[in-house]
């Protein structure tokens, strides 16, 4: 555990980390939005009302479904990644290449679920 | 280039708390795998094929809950809502808000270094986690 760091902002932004980098960040960013999201949905569930709804009415929203299979199915699809390398570290050599994997897998299935949003929300 | 492994031997790690939950954030993953492969094959077998288009089975697998077909042209929702979906989706809701909210802990960790800081964090998700626990299983049971 790193309790004492030297590095700023700056620095932070300026690392050039590549695949891994983005991927990590990504999986951060994934990992909060579903957070925020299954937390204010279960509670617009339990309060229900004027509140509720208007939540209700965002999530049904076609960007912000978007969003949503983005945090879900890029969190779910790097995380397994991560769980596979983890629980069977010697494969850890190949991380780069699980990577390019991960998305060979992701964007196609996004790409699927985006355009059905779209078709669904637009097209009628 | 011969590299030594890189793993030590199980009894030179230090096994305490935050390994465990390193553990758990693993094998939750793998387990809310299994719960959205159920709900999946549950949901073909229910109908899906037809009635269903992808972001509805992906809605439907992420949490097994009726109220997530409601907008779908599946006919007849009481095969959706049995005791068994609402088992599956109870132990989904426990295991994804335990894994979730440990990450956001992993997260906050990042960002502030204080041990006494962290331990405010992890009292604060200790506090909050059962409530979310009591409270998505309860709109699960009786929505």
């Amino acid at each position: 555990m790193a309790r004492e760091r030297n590095v700023g902002v700056i620095q932070g932004l300026r690392y050039r980390g590549g695949g891994p980098q983005t991927a990590w960040l990504l999986h951060r960013i994934s990992g909060l939005g579903i957070v925020i999201f299954v937390t204010t949905h279960i509670l617009a569930s339990f309060l229900g009302g004027d509140l509720g709804q208007f939540i209700n009415d965002v999530y049904e929203s076609w960007w912000f479904q978007i969003f949503v299979i983005f945090c879900a199915l890029f969190h779910g699809i790097n995380g397994l990644r991560i769980t596979i390398l983890d629980l069977w570290p010697k494969l850890f050599e190949f991380d780069r290449e699980a990577i390019w994997i991960e998305w060979a897998v992701f964007l196609p299935v996004f790409g699927l679920a985006v355009i059905v949003i779209l078709n669904t929300a637009l097209g009628g | 280039m011969a590299t030594k492994s890189r793993t030590l031997p199980l009894n030179k790690r230090g096994m305490n708390f935050e390994t465990l939950m390193w553990l758990f954030t693993r094998l939750s993953a793998l387990a809310m795998y299994l719960f959205m492969l159920v709900a999946i094959i549950g949901a073909l077998i229910m109908g899906a094929r037809n009635q269903m288009n992808l972001t509805d089975v992906l809605r439907w697998a992420f949490t097994p809950n009726y109220t997530h077909v409601q907008s779908t042209n599946v006919p007849d929702l009481d095969p959706w809502a049995t005791p068994f979906w609402k088992v599956v989706a109870s132990l989904f809701v426990f295991t994804a808000a335990a894994h979730g909210l440990h990450g956001v802990l992993s997260v906050l960790d990042d960002y502030f270094a204080q041990l006494r800081v962290r331990l405010f964090f992890r009292i604060l998700i200790a506090i909050i986690l059962p409530i979310m626990w009591v409270i998505g299983i309860y709109v699960i049971w009786t929505s």
